[in-house]
Formats: structure tokens, sequence, C-alpha cells
């Protein structure tokens, strides 16, 4: 009989708390932000976080339906290197157009998903080890395309990325923020309207409980493999936007980006709960922290990471007094 | 003046908003074998917990005196230094250890920081003679069954030299053969002096071994009867533990018999782990609507193996045999399967199997039967939640509402929730395993009604059920399994418990 009481929790049902402090977060930092330095509270530094992590975005929100599900997929900064590497190569090569290569891209990347999913489902692997296989070996991939960074100058792919989409007031965003923003409302749609998403919450809540339900556990876990491996192709289309360029070293590490911007979002690693709106505000919280040092100028980009990592325990112990107060 | 090992006066112990104990009175006596008794929630946990240090002193208001002495437990390591050891329902032991290893877990037999193994295995193996446990003590601890593992629990309380012997539940998860023999140990525990504590439901053994038993019933104490004195009945300690008599504790059903069903013809399953091993063996039996069919048998009979290996192959392999759905035959492959010919599975283990803990009532009765509330593939939430609030009123969920998370509510009521979840894929056939394990008497009650209720509106209903009374209070026929065969089928009227326990044991009458 644990009986914690996190703040607030008598009135907000629980699995909102974590969403709430996320917010609260950002809010608080944004206002710090503004106060300490000249220029920081407009709504264009808010766009600019958006116009740099889109990338980021896209994958995290793969990212969330796997740790929904209880899983993990340490492939993606791999698989998103590989896109990026794969749309420069056949660009920059044989010029094949943007509308062959990013369908392909996408392709690739589902398909390394879906293998990875198939995996984890039909042999019981530990989705740990059976991502860790799919990062090394696309990481791997990308050098036999290429070991130097291969620059993209195709027009319309240039064309297309350097494109800004004004709003009111001077304010403006890339496509990218749009299509991060399309995959986020299409993704959070999924999870919280369609029977796919319900399987997902329930298979990470229970798994087996979910197998006796008659519940497709199976197909949904081999689903989340594909849908995080397509986010992360996206996220790789968008990265070579950003960069105009395809290199095997980029989005190193991008994995435990992908993975604090979820747990910092208020969803619970080991599944069940947790929301894509979560998500949003912890890669926007990410984004914040390195606009906040940017603005800072005289702290070096270190501090990002020490942030992040102080963040993340914070989180942690979180959900660690949330999951104890809801298992009893 | 009787010589009284531990005294517990005046506990209050009060959480945010609850007073689970009230001016808790608790007298052991020495040498004694003392049972406690209440529903679940009465609060017996959380007294031994205030008495083990599991809430440290001062966390509590009132006194505990023990051996003559007045202490104030800060933890456990204080509490079982004074003597006083707990053995909780869900073992404590680590699973790749071994049994020697596990004895002797933080408190290793060791010469100068290293651990004497031949030490450790000969102690080990003293303790576990006196436990009666033969095993090798080097052999790991996942390698034998749960009822092996408590008496390793037990012989880790003696190593500790305990005084007090507190058990929590310590037969729920044994087997009839089992809890005697633990049974017989505790009397032998009591002749070598040592005191026992012990919480269970099942009255027939509080009866048969217990000295004294004391009644808690919502936080404070009821009363303690003497054994030896007061000619003390399952019905009396009972109606102590509930607050009245209960003449009837199954509400009475006539009734009307239908068609059939289901029928099961020749059944056999082998077991996953161990190759060639039959655990169901040419089982036949049939269901028909308006019916209630009891299946009786000891744990490891196959019981919960039957009822999966039907309900789309959840258990076992090279499974054989046939099924009929309303006379036809049917093939059932898959969980899916089963839900679209009919069939309802709830688990016997609801809280690891029937339901998502962490997620709400209304999208765990929806779980089972999406496919009704959606239309490609896209939920309808409002129809999802109209359902729910229906099921939330008549099968009366004690809930603020059905977005409650199902994992703070009581095991009765989450029993509810089971059940609501399968009603709402329409079944004609439900098998029930164990439905009223770990829910209290008043719950049992209403899940025995709804049970009933089931059963009028048409649907055949299986219920498998370790409690005997539970199976002749409640069916209108029930087989008996023994060792994975079907061994006899008696009609209420026939069926009594000494009938169907010689079924269960001897495969014969």
């Amino acid at each position: 009989m644990t009986t914690l009481t996190l703040g607030g929790g008598r009135t907000i049902p629980a699995r909102y708390v974590p969403v709430l402090v996320t917010a609260c977060l950002f809010v608080a930092m944004f206002v710090v932000g503004g106060i300490r330095y000249d220029g920081f509270a407009t709504g264009q530094v808010v766009l600019n976080v958006f116009v740099d992590n889109a990338f980021l975005l896209v994958v995290a929100v793969g990212m969330t339906f796997v740790i929904l599900t209880g899983g993990i997929d340490l492939s993606v900064g791999s698989v998103v290197a590989l896109s990026t590497m794969i749309s420069a190569g056949l660009m920059a090569g044989p010029g094949w157009p943007p509308y062959v290569v990013i369908p392909l891209v996408l392709l690739v990347g589902s398909t390394l998903g879906l293998i990875m999913g198939y995996l984890i489902h039909a042999f019981e692997i530990q989705p740990f080890i059976a991502t860790l296989a799919g990062m090394f070996l696309a990481r791997g991939l990308c050098y036999t395309i290429g070991t130097e960074s291969i620059p993209i100058d195709d027009p319309t792919f240039t064309a297309f990325a350097q494109t800004r989409i004004d709003l009111f007031a001077d304010l403006w965003i890339s496509p990218s923020v749009l299509v991060a923003l399309v995959v986020v409302l299409v993704g959070a749609y999924v999870l919280h309207y369609t029977r796919l998403g319900r399987a997902v919450y329930a298979t990470g809540g229970s798994e087996q409980s979910a197998v006796l339900m008659g519940l497709p556990v199976g197909r949904t876990k081999i689903t989340v493999y594909t849908i995080s491996g397509f986010c992360s192709a996206l996220g790789g289309v968008l990265l070579s936007f950003y960069t105009l360029s395809g290199y095997g070293l980029h989005a190193s590490g991008m994995e435990l980006d992908a993975i604090a911007a979820v747990v910092i979002g208020g969803t619970l690693l080991t599944g069940g709960t947790g929301f894509l709106f979560g998500t949003v505000l912890g890669v926007l919280v990410l984004g914040l922290i390195q606009t906040i040092l940017s603005f800072q100028g005289t702290l070096s980009s270190w501090w990002t990471k020490i942030f992040i990592g102080l963040l993340l325990f914070v989180f942690i112990l979180l959900q660690r007094l949330f999951s104890t107060r809801t298992r009893r | 003046m009787t010589d009284h090992i531990l005294r517990m006066s005046g506990i209050t112990k009060t959480f945010p908003g609850v007073k689970a104990l009230q001016d808790v009175t608790l007298s052991v006596r020495r040498g004694e074998i003392h049972a406690i008794c209440g529903e679940n929630g009465a609060g017996k946990s959380t007294l031994m917990k205030v008495l083990s240090g599991v809430y440290p002193h001062g966390t509590y208001e009132g006194e505990i005196t023990f051996e003559g002495e007045k202490c104030a437990f800060g933890s456990i390591r204080d509490s079982e230094h004074a003597g006083i050891v707990i053995i909780h329902q869900e073992l404590a032991l680590s699973p790749q250890l071994s049994i020697a290893e596990n004895i002797f877990l933080g408190n290793e037999r060791a010469k100068r920081g290293l651990i004497d193994w031949n030490r450790t295995n000969f102690e080990a193996a003293q303790l576990m003679e006196r436990v009666g446990l033969r095993e090798n003590p080097t052999t790991v601890v996942t390698d034998i069954g749960v009822g092996k593992q408590q008496l390793v629990e037990i012989a880790k309380a003696l190593s500790k030299e305990v005084k007090l012997l507190i058990l929590d539940e310590p037969t729920a998860a044994l087997n009839d053969d089992d809890s005697a023999h633990l049974l017989d140990l505790l009397r032998g525990l009591r002749e070598s002096g040592i005191t026992c504590v012990i919480i269970s439901h099942k009255l027939n053994e509080v009866i048969a071994i217990a000295d004294s038993v004391t009644i808690i019933r919502d936080g404070r104490t009821i009363e303690t009867l003497d054994m030896a004195g007061d000619g003390v009945s399952e019905d009396r300690i009972i109606s102590g533990m509930v607050g009245r008599a209960l003449d009837s504790r199954f509400p009475p059903h006539q009734p009307t018999i239908g068609e059939e069903a289901l029928r099961i013809e020749d059944w056999t399953v082998y077991s996953p782990s161990q190759p060639g091993r039959k655990v169901v063996d040419g089982a036949s039996l049939n269901v028909r609507r308006g019916e209630i069919v009891g299946l009786a048998g000891l744990m490891g009979a196959g019981r919960t193996e039957l009822a999966m290996s039907v309900f789309g192959r959840t258990y076992g392999v090279h499974i054989s045999g046939k099924i009929f759905k309303n006379g036809r035959p049917v093939e059932i492959r898959s969980v899916q399967d089963a839900i679209k010919h009919g069939l309802a599975y709830a688990t016997e283990d609801r809280k690891r199997y029937g339901l998502n803990l962490i997620e709400d009532i209304k999208r765990n009765i929806s779980a089972a039967g999406l496919s009704g509330l959606s239309r490609r593939g896209f939920v309808d939430e409002h129809e999802e939640y109209r359902v729910a609030e229906g099921f939330h009123k008549s099968m009366n969920i004690k809930a603020p509402s059905v977005s409650s998370v199902v994992g703070k509510l009581s095991g009765g009521n989450q029993q509810k929730v089971v059940l609501s979840k399968w009603i709402l894929t329409e079944p004609d056939v439900l098998i029930l395993d164990e439905p009223t394990r770990g829910i209290d008497v008043g719950a049992k009650y209403e899940i025995y009604t709804i049970i009933n209720r089931l059963a009028d509106e048409g649907k055949a209903v299986l219920v498998i059920s370790s409690e005997l009374p539970e199976l002749l209070g409640l069916c209108d026929r029930v087989y008996a399994l023994c060792e994975g065969r079907i061994t006899g089928e008696l009609p209420r009227e026939e069926a009594t418990q000494e009938r169907l326990m010689h079924l269960m044991t001897k495969g014969q009458e």
C-alpha cells in the first residue's frame, strides 16, 4: 500500500502528471530565458527550436510507439544516417530525382524496421539486442556507400530545403516543420483513435494479458518497429534537407536523444503509458536547452549534455514514484 | 498468568485519507500457532507490516511488546534481529541462486570475507532436513516448485534463529499435498518452541492447525477465539469476519438448461517445457446452454492447461482432439478464433494475464471486444464510454468513474472488470478459472450472482475452482480431473466434497 501523492495528483489523473511537469518546465525555461536574454522571448525562438529539431521530432514519434509497447529501438540514429547517405549517394552519383529517391529511402527504413520487428516477435529476441544489431548494420552500410560526406546539389531538393514558409508577423518555419507536425498529428490520431493504438498501449501495459484478450500482439510489435523504421528514414530525409549532405557520421547518438525526449515527455520506459504530445514537449525542452546555451554564449555546448543528463535523472525519478504508486 | 510472547495494543495506522488500523490488539501466547482471519483489506497485512518494521516505529500509534520488552523497530532488520521473521505471500527468493545461497542470503557463512561453501552447503542441508525438503542444496531455486520454495523460505527463517514466524497466506499457491506438508511442518515447529502467526483465507486449515484465532474486520480487532475452548467452526469464523451470519454463501438458482453449447472430445495436450509429458490426457466434456458446469481438480491436475489449450491454444504443444460448438466441429487456432466462435476465458491470474493494471476501467473492458466498438480500425470512444458506464452500473463496480485505473481496485472489482470485458464479446461459453480467488466473502456473493445471471441469459459457463464448496454451491454438474484425465462426472444432487475428493485424488471413488 503505497500512498505517495504527487503535487496536484489528487485532482489530475496520475497519468497526465509527467506531461504537465514537462509542460511547466518548458514554460519556465522560456520565461527565465526571456527575462535573462534580450530577443529571447519571441515566437521565432520557439519556431527555430522546431526548425532545428524537426528531424529529431519525427524520429522521436517512432520511438514513442516502440517505447509504449515496452520495447526500445537503438537503430534509429544509424537508420537516419543511412537515409542521408542513400539520398545523397543516389542524387549525387546516378543523379536520380528526389521523388524517386525519397520513397525508396522510406521503403528501406521501413523494411529494416519490419525485419527487426519480425525478429523480435518471431524469435522472442529482446528489442535491445535486435535493434543493437540493426544499429551496427545500418551504420556499417553507410560506409559501403562512401566514407566521406556527400553533398546534395539537386536543384529541386535544395530549393525545397531552403524554402521559408512565412507565417504572420515575420514568423517563419521550414517545410520540414510541417512534415514533422503532420507526422505528430497522424501518430497521435493513430495512438488514440485506432485499434492499433489500443493494442500498442495494451501490449506495453501487460503483454501477457493482451495476448489472452485476443489482441494481435505480434502484429502490433512488428508494426511499431516498422513505424519507427519509417520515421527514422523520414527523419533522415529531413536531416538531409537541413544539412544538404549525406554522411555516415550524421546523427551519431541520436537514438539516445530520441529516447531522452520520449522519457522527458513522460512516457514510461516499461511501456503502457505516455502521450505523443509529451514527446513533442520533450523534443522542445531538449531544443530549448541548446537555444538558451547559444544565447548565453559563454558556455560550451557540452552543457547541453549536462542539462539533459540532469533532466533525465529528474524524470526517471518521477517515473519511479509514479510507477511504484500505480503498481502498489 | 499466560505467557505472551507478543502483545500489540492500541495499534492505529493511518494512511492519507484512510484509517487502515484502528486500536488493534493482538496477543500471541508463547509456542502457539495463532491465526489471523479477516476479509481482504481488513488490515491483516498492514498489521504484520507494522509488527515487522516495514512501517517503522513512529509511523503508527500504539505499543508492541515482544519477549517482555517494548519494541521500536525501525526496519525489517531490527525485527529480524529480535527474532521475528515474516514470510510474504509473494516469496522473496532470488530465482537464479541455489537453495543454500538463498538460505544464507544476507547472512552468509564466511571466513575472512570469503564464503565458506562447505559450511554453507552443509548447514543448508541440515536446515533443509529440518523442514523436510529433499533436494540438493546447490539446486537452483527456479528448478523447484512453489511448495518447495516455501520450505526454502522457512529454512531461511530458521537460519536466523527465529522466535516468531509470520506466514502471510502460506498455502495460497500450494496444492493440497504441499499444503498438508507445510501444516505438518508448522506443527513440528510448534513442538520445537517456535511461535507462528499465520494469515489465511483457508478456514479449514485454520481450524486444523491454529490454537487460537484473532478476527480482524475493517481495521479493528473483533475477537480472539480459543480453538480448544469454544468449539470454533468455519461458519463461526466467517460470521466474525463479515459481521453477519452467512445463512447462504451462495445465491439460490434454478437452472434452465438448453442445447449443448460446447463439447470437447479426446482432448490431449503435451507440456511445452517437459517434452513427452501429457498434461491433459484424452479429456472429454460438454457444457449446455444455461448450465453452470464445474471442473474440480488439484493443483497440477491440468485444469488451467485444459482451459487455455481450448482457448486458442494459449498453452501446450501437440494439441489433439475435437471441439464442437453448438454441435458442429470447429477449428480454434488462436485467441481471435476463440473469441469469434463465442468463447471467453477469464484467467486465474487476473493481475498478470487478465488485466492491464496501469490502464483505466473502460479501456480494460473494451480490450477484447474492440472490434465491436470500432469501424475500419477506428475506435468509437463515445460508444466505448457508454458501454463501460453501463457495466459500471450493471456489475456494480465500485470505483469513482470508468476512468479509474484498474490496478487500484480491489480484487472483487477487478474481477467484475474482467467479466465485463468478456461479456462485451458476447460469448456463448464462458470459462471462468478461479473466479473468486483472492476475493473477499461479500464480493464473492456478487460474483456468484453474476455467474447465475449469465447462465440465465442462456450462456454456458464452465467454472474451474480449487474450493469444493464453491463448486458444490454454484454448479449444476461437476467434472473431476486427475492428472490430466477426466475421472468422473457428478450431477449437483449426487456431488459431495468427499466423492469429488476421491475422484480428484485417486481417479476413482
